[in-house]
């Protein structure tokens, strides 16, 4: 049995992939459900029914696959040039405490003004903390994963102190969470807990294909992923290429931490998010680093994660459930990707 | 002063010692995992699974043993996947790492859930209880030192073991060969397949261990967060050893010295410095260390680098 490397890949085959891994990940997790209460496929069905089975299901769906879909965009961005950012976390969350500083108050602007401000706070947040990790990458030789991983936990302490501290609402009760955004700074609401973040991540998502596809940056920006050695022979300047590449990764996961804080939660606390920034990998590699299917995966894994939740309360699983479907689905997807690469052949 | 006195406590080494342990067991895994060519970002879910499969036996009635045991076996089920991902059928190194990361530490959480639906408290068990070596702990001033638990044994043995088996042995040479050079390896007739793969399973067994380590020693108990991060500092610990063994044991002492003494400066100066400062203080130090490092590291030649075979 060999692998053999296909010229092209058929685009059925590369649609099909995300829909088979899915699928084959939800079969795999049939043992976890069976601990639960209620049948197997009636669980899938209240699963179903949970992420898109009503207007009030499928605007929750839409509303969590919004920070995905920025997060997912970061990934997809950083891993085609192949910087490794797993860092989209700390990413999100020093965008979000951007948008709290710009956002709470001192800056008496109008919406119109203010919030295209705090988007851009919030996305050069991001930006300069992976630049810093690119920085260290290029200059020093230091690997990026270990480094922006490590950068998470550095941003989450530094939100656990600015809630606890110069920048708590002294009216939260003593509960740990950051001044409201102002009313000015706040998305406006589209439908259910759906925010104009949603239709600012799809801009975006179109802006990265563009440059992906029409503009000389993206071009080699994909050039670098796919050869270093080609492309500095090329005459690419290859470390600005990356700088660029790590602000706008950064700062696509750092607007992410700004829709989420001033479209849906409204104020900075530590669990701003459930892990989005490491979802967003499986978004990115679902979508295989297509900036258009990064929309399309964010909602079919927000889908999940909404409809495993309906289905863990009423079939009483732990709600982890969901993230270990999810998990499961970045494997499986790993494997579908190889299958639309190569072909088998038995000999 | 007040620095110099808490340097020279016997409480500040055994706590550093403690500290170190389960980075020792973390770092020499993912040293043997990188040795033989494959980055395994999945040490911080491994080491999630393996302080909950640990734990979870121990409390359901297993001996300690048993599940020091229990956990290296899960360890090496979750580097087999990955090395049957990465090696077999070369997939990303990366990508792939952090997949078995959120799986394993996601499947320990819900499992953690299952077991227990509505503990508010972790109920805690029995851990391991120091066992003072002979004459050693007898010594005046250090001796109290020696009085550790078996585990933390364990590591110090572990790290000599591998050195042996890395630099001494003709399988410890394969493991090598196949991270410096996996097409002259299987010139020699070495599977490369087989040792990558072996190598990893090893040394996610050995991530297992570092996982028990914390709910069946350091801790009586499991709870969610467990790890905290320490997964990836041993992978930057592991690159400030140059890959070497003995400069793994010496980084990981080191940095649970400057944890120890973080800890201790957090009780002396208190509420002068927000407690988040000392808290992020580890985390700074690997990436200075990485930083300071980086240049001068001999880093296996094939790592991340997939092997095909027939393909150059």
């Amino acid at each position: 049995m060999m692998l053999e490397r296909r010229q092209q890949v058929p685009v059925w085959l590369a649609l099909l992939a995300p829909f088979s891994a899915i699928t084959f990940a939800l079969v795999l997790c049939i043992p976890l459900i069976a601990w639960g209460e209620t049948p197997v496929l009636q669980s899938y069905g209240m699963m179903m029914q949970g992420a898109i089975g009503s207007r009030f299901a499928l605007s929750e769906t839409l509303s969590r696959a919004t920070p995905l879909m920025y997060t997912g965009l970061a990934v997809a961005v950083a891993f085609q040039t192949k910087l490794w950012n797993i860092g989209a976390e700390g990413q999100f969350y020093l965008g979000a405490i951007a948008a709290t500083l710009v956002g709470t108050g001192w800056l008496p602007l109008p919406g119109w003004l203010l919030i295209p401000i705090v988007l851009l706070a919030g996305g050069m947040a991001g930006g300069l903390l992976l630049l810093l990790s690119a920085w260290l990458k290029i200059r020093i030789q230091v690997d990026e994963v270990v480094t922006t991983l490590l950068l998470n936990f550095i941003v989450l302490l530094l939100v656990s102190y600015l809630v606890e501290g110069s920048l708590k609402d002294p009216s939260a009760l003593g509960w740990p969470q950051a001044l409201p955004i102002i009313e000015a700074a706040t998305l406006p609401k589209l439908l259910g807990r759906m925010h104009w973040g949603l239709p600012i991540a799809i801009l975006c998502a179109i802006g990265v294909w563009v440059l992906n596809r029409q503009l000389i940056l993206g071009y080699r920006m994909r050039a670098i992923g796919l050869n270093l050695q080609a492309s500095r022979f090329a005459g690419i300047p290859v470390n600005g290429v990356i700088w660029l590449t790590a602000l706008l990764s950064g700062g696509l996961a750092g607007m992410g931490g700004v829709s989420e804080v001033a479209g849906l939660k409204g104020y900075l606390s530590l669990d701003l998010s459930p892990g989005f920034g490491y979802t967003g990998i499986i978004v990115a590699m679902l979508a295989q680093l297509h900036p258009i299917g990064v929309v399309f995966a964010a909602v079919f894994v927000a889908a999940i994660y909404v409809g495993a939740d309906a289905m863990s309360r009423a079939a009483n699983l732990p709600t982890y459930l969901a993230d270990v479907i999810v998990s499961m689905s970045l494997l499986c997807m790993l494997i579908s990707i190889l299958f639309t690469q190569y072909r088998w052949r038995w000999r | 002063m007040e620095v110099l006195n808490l340097l020279l406590g016997v409480e500040f080494w055994i706590a550093t010692v403690r500290i170190a342990t389960p980075l020792i067991f973390g770092t020499i895994g993912e040293l043997l995992c990188e040795r033989a060519g494959v980055l395994n970002l999945g040490i911080e879910g491994i080491m999630t699974i393996g302080a909950l499969v640990g734990w979870a036996a121990v409390y359901q009635g297993a001996n300690l043993w048993m599940g020091v045991l229990l956990a290296a076996a899960v360890g090496c089920l979750f580097g087999g996947l990955h090395s049957v991902l990465t090696v077999y059928l070369g997939l990303s190194q990366h990508v792939t790492g952090i997949g078995i990361t959120l799986l394993s530490a996601n499947l320990a959480y819900f499992f953690y859930r299952v077991l227990l639906p509505n503990a508010t408290t972790p109920p805690k068990i029995q851990p391991f209880q120091p066992l003072p070596l002979p004459l050693l702990s007898d010594l005046p001033l250090i001796g109290s030192i020696f009085r550790q638990t078996a585990l933390t044994y364990l590591a110090f043995a572990i790290v000599l073991l591998v050195a042996y088996w890395l630099y001494r042995t003709p399988i410890g040479l394969a493991v090598r060969m196949v991270g410096e050079n996996p097409q002259a390896a299987e010139a020699q007739g070495i599977s490369v397949y087989a040792v990558r793969s072996g190598a990893v399973m090893v040394g996610s067994g050995l991530m297992g261990i570092a996982g028990a380590f914390l709910t069946l020693s350091a801790f009586d108990s499991f709870f969610i967060n467990l790890i905290n991060g320490r997964g990836w500092i041993c992978i930057a610990l592991v690159v400030f050893a140059s890959w070497q063994p003995f400069k793994a044991l010496l980084g990981a002492l080191l940095f649970a010295g400057f944890d120890a003494l973080q800890l201790r400066l957090q009780q002396e100066i208190g509420a002068a410095i927000p407690y988040q400062v000392f808290l992020m203080l580890p985390y700074v130090l690997s990436i200075i260390a990485l930083t300071v490092m980086s240049r001068r590291s001999g880093y296996p030649k094939a790592l991340m680098v997939p092997f095909r075979r027939g393909e150059r």
